[in-house]
């Protein structure tokens, strides 16, 4: 008893010093290992079908009827623009549903604010989990598109760092959104008016060029299109290094200014 | 008691070096939630090892107080300290050391009891095993052991409610803080909850309670304050509220229709309250009461001679019931 009595809460100075936002990164992990086989498929297949069907499918008409694409087969133009699209999608679903789950849904958020943990532990643990389902996305269609044979410099590389880069310029400005929201209607008109546009003219399944010349400079300031256009000079190495130097500067750029916003909204929404 | 009962769950009792610092201690006071003041300057001391409560009805601002000691809400005014610390600047060291049962549970449902114990533990960076062999323990004292590796959706809300309380109690805390811990429980699982809690209380870790039974302020706390509108209204322990508040007895009558003779039953007791479905006489004696009732001929359609309550200290001070 009196053993008792005296540890009675010392282990807690004792912890392992794990940092806060691993700390909550390890939760993502546990929820994660829940739905780990059917998210596991999903995404490896995700990636072949895509390949398989506009690469293989409709490349095979393009290159019979227009040649090359931007110099090279079709499916080397497309595999790494589709490589960027699906970081954002990735980002974009981890920062809405979930967020507004872990606000008003299950409110783990709320458990996480109860114990040591701050707000921005809770959002650079969330954070550091987008990063790691988007390195799993990037790795993943890096790997598919070898095996498809589009894979042209060791540049390629890169495109792993670079797909993180724009799913993360997403999910900072999408997370601050859904941590503002009270019901998921929202997220249905971002997905409508937002990514699927992007998702259909950021230069990912065409090159600008056949855009009316109008649209230029609105492909040119979303992020998607920063993200298709490094990714594809890396995996084709075919590097202009100033076009190169602005598409990470905006990339970087944004993803800061998101996660600054998100910082500003979630402490706004969870500290009252 | 039980053999599973958890000898180890008591507090430390060594005293303070300072000697009799609150755990808890609030000067002036304030939430303001914009226009809305939803606690307004209050002052307290909680003790260490005391089982302190926060008994009003839903809006009195109970919650917001808990939020504010929890360290989970920055304060709108005056001064507040826990554990020696200031929450403006301290709240994660303080919430390190507090356990909290929130009035809405916030249990990750998919996953397994076992699990929701292992997550939260390692949220206060307590290492794997340690976590491991107090959950155990917790979920043994919870009466959960057997639903260890079960998910938590399909538990039942008592079920719910004590996996909350053992999870929050997975760091040990020196200060316990339940926001309603029974509300919506059916009777049986309240009166296991409660005797969980009471032996919590006995073994020497301080509680903060908050409650709108009145009977469970009456049967859990040393000390409490009644709490109405933001503000506090009275503040003891359960028998001197009754006795500073109330008389000793109650005498309650209901009339035919729901029309009762008030003028008539003027001068019977120290203190009448009526209200929409009957009329509340607070006297020394309720059976002397009754008989001079009777002798004025009237006639109640029935007639009921109780001991005071926390309610009726409410009554009086409010001139409200505390569940409408
Ligand atoms: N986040 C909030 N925003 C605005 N008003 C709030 C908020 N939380 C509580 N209130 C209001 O503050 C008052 C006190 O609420 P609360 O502390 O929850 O009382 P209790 O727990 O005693 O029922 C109520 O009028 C409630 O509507
Ligand atoms: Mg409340």
């Amino acid at each position: 008893m009196t053993t008792d009595l005296e540890t009675w809460g010392m282990d807690t100075a004792h912890g392992t010093r794990l940092p806060p936002t691993l700390r909550v990164l390890r939760y993502h992990f546990y929820t994660y290992m829940r739905t780990w086989r059917s998210s596991l498929t999903t995404s490896f297949l995700a990636p072949v079908l895509y390949l398989a069907a506009m690469g293989v499918g409709l490349g095979s008409l393009i290159n019979k009827h227009v040649g090359t694409v931007d110099h090279v087969r079709y499916l080397s133009f497309v595999a790494p623009g589709l490589l960027a699209a699906s970081a954002m999608q990735v980002a974009a679903s981890d920062s809405m549903y979930p967020v507004m789950a872990a606000i008003k849904w299950i409110r783990t958020y709320y458990a996480m604010l109860a114990t040591p943990l701050r707000v921005l532990d809770v959002l650079l643990g969330h954070f550091a989990w987008v990063t790691v389902r988007l390195v799993l996305t990037a790795v993943t269609y890096l790997g598919v598109m070898a095996a498809f044979g589009t894979v042209h410099s060791p540049l390629a590389l890169l495109a792993v760092p670079v797909g993180v880069l724009t799913g993360l310029a997403f999910s900072g400005v999408i997370s601050a959104f859904a941590a503002t929201q009270e019901n998921d209607q929202g997220f249905a008109t971002i997905s409508r008016m937002g990514l699927i546009p992007l998702f259909l003219l950021s230069g990912t399944f065409f090159p600008l060029t056949q855009l009316p010349g109008w649209m230029h400079p609105v492909a040119y300031a979303t992020p998607l299109y920063h993200g298709v256009d490094l990714c594809r000079m890396l995996v084709l190495g075919r590097v202009d290094w100033i076009s190169a130097m602005w598409d990470a500067v905006y990339l970087v750029g944004l993803s800061a200014l998101g996660l600054l916003l998100a910082r500003r909204l979630f402490a706004k929404r969870l500290v009252v | 008691m039980q053999s599973h009962s958890p000898s180890s769950l008591a507090a430390p009792a060594h005293e303070s070096p300072t000697g009799e610092e609150p755990v808890v201690s609030a000067r002036g006071l304030a939430k303001h939630f914009d226009e809305l003041v939803a606690v307004d300057s209050v002052d307290f001391d909680i003790a260490k090892g005391e089982s302190f409560g926060f008994l009003g009805p839903n809006g009195a601002g109970k919650t917001s107080t808990m939020r504010m000691i929890a360290c989970m809400s920055p304060k709108s005014a005056g001064t507040l300290r826990v554990l020696g610390m200031d929450p403006d600047t301290d709240g994660p060291a303080i919430r390190a050391r507090i356990g909290l049962v929130p009035q809405e549970d916030t249990l990750d449902l998919q996953l397994t009891v076992l699990d929701n114990l292992m997550i939260y533990g390692r949220y206060f960076d307590l290492p794997k095993k340690v976590i491991r062999e107090r959950a155990q323990r917790l979920l043994e004292f919870a009466e959960l052991g057997e639903r260890a590796a079960d998910t938590v959706e399909p538990l039942s809300g008592g079920m719910k409610r004590r996996l909350t309380i053992a999870r929050a109690l997975i760091s040990e805390p020196d200060l316990l803080i339940l926001d309603e811990p029974t509300t919506g429980l059916d009777p049986q699982a309240r009166h296991l909850l409660w005797d969980r809690l009471y032996r919590l209380k006995r073994q020497g870790v301080t509680l903060v309670i908050t409650t709108h039974y009145m009977d469970e302020a009456e049967q859990l706390c040393d000390r409490l304050v009644v709490m109405d509108k933001g503000r506090i209204a009275a503040l003891g322990s359960p028998a001197e509220l009754i006795e500073q508040y109330s008389t000793r007895e109650v005498l309650e009558l209901r009339f035919h229709g729901g029309e009762a003779p008030v003028e008539r039953l003027e001068g019977i007791a120290d203190r009448a309250e009526v209200l929409p479905d009957r009329v509340l006489l607070y006297s020394s004696d309720g059976d002397r009461a009754l008989e001079e009732v009777r002798a004025r001929g009237i006639d109640p359609l029935n007639s009921l001679v109780r001991r005071s309550t926390l309610e009726d200290v409410f009554l009086s001070l409010t001139g409200r019931t505390l569940v409408d």
